[in-house]
């Protein structure tokens, strides 16, 4: 059986996860406060995902930058990917929390939305 | 001179829960005084998410998390001045602040809460002599250069301290094709969270070294590399260590200290541990009326943390407001006194009952409160406090005068995370004449 020690990263209490794994099998996961501690250790063991947060130019808005994130995690593989396609991204302000800047961002199936307000100059 | 009830110096997470706490208390007239373009505080810059999870349930960013508390602000109707900068507060609570449209001016509050947040420690802590070329810049400026302002500072990195601002910034830079060479730290042990070193340094393959320090930098314009060595257990490097990187930034997260010069400049006594106000149960300071919370009292990474503590903070400023203002009335009818006179007499009862010291030793360097009053105390009383050294399979202790009443057992305390424990009034009760509170680790 091999043991795998992992620090859940799904909120900032950081617990420190032990995971128990026959094969690709995990038997057993213990050192969570909280269920979603589970989920992650078993997700980071077989398919290991991230939120990515970035910012993208904004025009007429009362700011330059307007800061965005994938609206689900993301494979960690697809991260450099989804930075880059995030690169010439411009929007026009009014921009709100939750608006699509991108769809299905590096074919991922997951959007990117802003999570500040701009409001017009 | 105008007059509010409460005045809240900073429009950050505590300012704001502050002030939302204290309307849902009961009362009105409230201003919020921040000396940014907009309401959030550092949350603004924070564009990471991991922020809120305790509070709402789901993981936000920064700015996310600041919008829920604006709009509750803006819902309630609190009254709030952006650009405005807080200058000076006086003992008797004439706070005086300048901003362009009006120009200078003062207010009388009733209750004062200062949330003005910390700033980063300066580049005097880089302990080294020589030339201060260009490319050294604080973490926290960095990421307001960066996720505000969209401008790289630079193309290879490296970053000395491993505070939570500079782990995240070794992963936003990297994301934006920097090369972030080494994180440095000076102590045997990060000063950030867990999750950061995980997701910032682990996920991307950067190094953190340590019981490392910066002892030199080449380049007279700008940054060209730094040289790292190893430190001894009295952080004195040890010869023969040293390893050179080539960089052309050099980033310093190097901690964080409570902004304290208007509270100091009111006679707020100042605790040296924290460098934030001494408090009591109610987060009040030894001036009367003057309530603290967030950033300003002692260093958080939870805003999750900060928006509680600074919910008690409203709470109990506008329990502070009703008993003075209830005063005012009964004795303007009788003698007529002023508000202003009636607010410079003591409360009466603040001397006669005895406060019980919370006492911090033995790896515990601090708590907040400092001290107790069980007549104000809330059936519950978060205590929190930080430790000074790692420990692992210890015991969390509070030993009420010589007993031992608390025993918690925890597998790892650090002084990156801040720990709480919770006191009961009931339990408080049951030991009449009590002087002290101990809190202390145990080793098993
Ligand atoms: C880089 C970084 C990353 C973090 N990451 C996380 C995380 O992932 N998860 C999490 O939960 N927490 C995180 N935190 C912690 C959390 O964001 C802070 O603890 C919290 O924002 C502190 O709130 P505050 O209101 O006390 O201070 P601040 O947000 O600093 O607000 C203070 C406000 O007061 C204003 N002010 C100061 N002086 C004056 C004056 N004289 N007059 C008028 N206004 C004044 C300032 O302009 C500012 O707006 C992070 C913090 C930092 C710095
Ligand atoms: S197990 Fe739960 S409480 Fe612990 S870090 Fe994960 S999400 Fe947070």
């Amino acid at each position: 059986m091999e043991v795998k020690n992992l620090i859940c990263i799904n909120c900032p209490m950081g617990c420190a996860l032990t995971v128990e794994m026959e094969g690709n099998e995990v038997v057993k996961i213990s050192g969570n406060t909280c269920p979603r501690g589970e989920a992650y250790g078993r997700k980071e063991v077989t398919d290991p995902t991230r939120i990515v947060t970035s910012t993208v130019k904004v025009t007429g808005g009362k700011a330059e930058m307007v800061s965005v994130k994938t609206k689900q995690d993301i494979p960690k593989g697809k991260i450099s990917e989804c930075i880059k396609a995030l690169k010439d991204v411009e929007v026009q302000a009014p921009v709100y929390i939750g608006d699509v800047i991108v769809a299905d961002i590096a074919g991922t199936g997951v959007d990117i939305v802003a999570t500040k307000n701009i409001e017009l100059l | 001179m105008k007059n509010y009830d409460i005045v809240i110096v900073g429009g950050g997470p505590a300012g704001l829960a502050a002030a939302v706490s204290a309307k849902q208390n009961g009362v009105d007239s409230i201003l919020i005084l921040e000396r940014d373009k907009e309401l959030g505080g550092i949350l603004n810059q924070c564009i990471h998410n991991g922020f809120g999870l305790h509070t709402f349930k789901e993981e936000l960013t920064g700015p996310e998390y600041a919008e829920r508390f604006i709009r509750q602000v803006q819902d309630l109707g609190i009254e709030f001045k952006l650009n405005t900068m807080v200058m000076e507060i006086s003992e008797n609570r004439v706070v005086t602040a300048m901003n362009r449209e009006d120009g200078l001016f003062d207010l009388q509050a009733k209750a004062v809460i200062l949330a003005m947040g910390c700033r980063e420690r300066a580049r005097g802590a880089l302990n080294i002599p020589g030339y201060r070329p260009a490319g050294i810049y604080s973490a926290g400026t960095a990421q307001r250069l960066v996720n505000m302002e969209g401008y790289m500072p630079g193309r290879e990195v490296v970053i000395l301290g491993s505070g939570d601002i500079g782990l995240i910034m070794a992963r936003r830079m990297t994301l934006e094709g920097a090369k972030v060479k080494v994180v440095a730290e000076l102590m045997p042990y990060s000063g950030g969270l867990k999750r950061n070193i995980v997701q910032c340094l682990d996920d991307y393959g950067i190094p953190l070294k340590l019981s490392h320090t910066v002892v030199d930098i080449k380049g007279k314009e700008r940054v060209e590399g730094v040289t790292l060595a190893q430190v001894d257990e009295n952080s004195r490097p040890i010869p023969g260590t040293e390893e050179f990187y080539s960089c052309d930034t050099l980033l310093l997260s190097v901690g964080l200290i409570p902004e304290n010069e208007i509270s100091r400049g009111m006679g707020v006594e100042i605790n040296p541990v924290t460098s934030g106000p001494k408090v009591n149960e109610s987060l009040e300071t030894n001036m009367e009326g003057v309530f603290a919370c967030g950033n300003v009292l002692h260093v958080h990474d939870l805003v999750d943390f900060v928006s509680e503590e600074a919910a008690a903070a409203g709470r109990n400023a506008a329990a502070y407001v009703k008993t003075v203002s209830l005063g005012t009335e009964s004795t303007r009818q009788s003698d007529r006194k002023t508000d202003e006179e009636y607010l410079a007499e003591r409360i009466p009862d603040k001397a006669a009952e005895q406060e019980i010291c919370l006492i911090p030793t033995s790896g515990v360097r601090y708590t907040v409160p400092s001290t107790i009053r069980v007549s104000h105390m809330d059936e519950h009383l978060t205590v929190r406090f930080r430790v000074g050294n790692v420990y692992k399979n210890c015991y969390v202790s509070a030993y009420f005068d010589e007993k031992r009443v608390i025993h918690r057992k925890r597998q790892v305390v650090a002084p990156g995370e801040m720990e709480e424990l919770k006191l009961t009034k009931e339990q408080i009760l049951q030991y009449p004449n009590l002087k002290t509170i101990t809190i202390k680790i145990e080793e098993a």
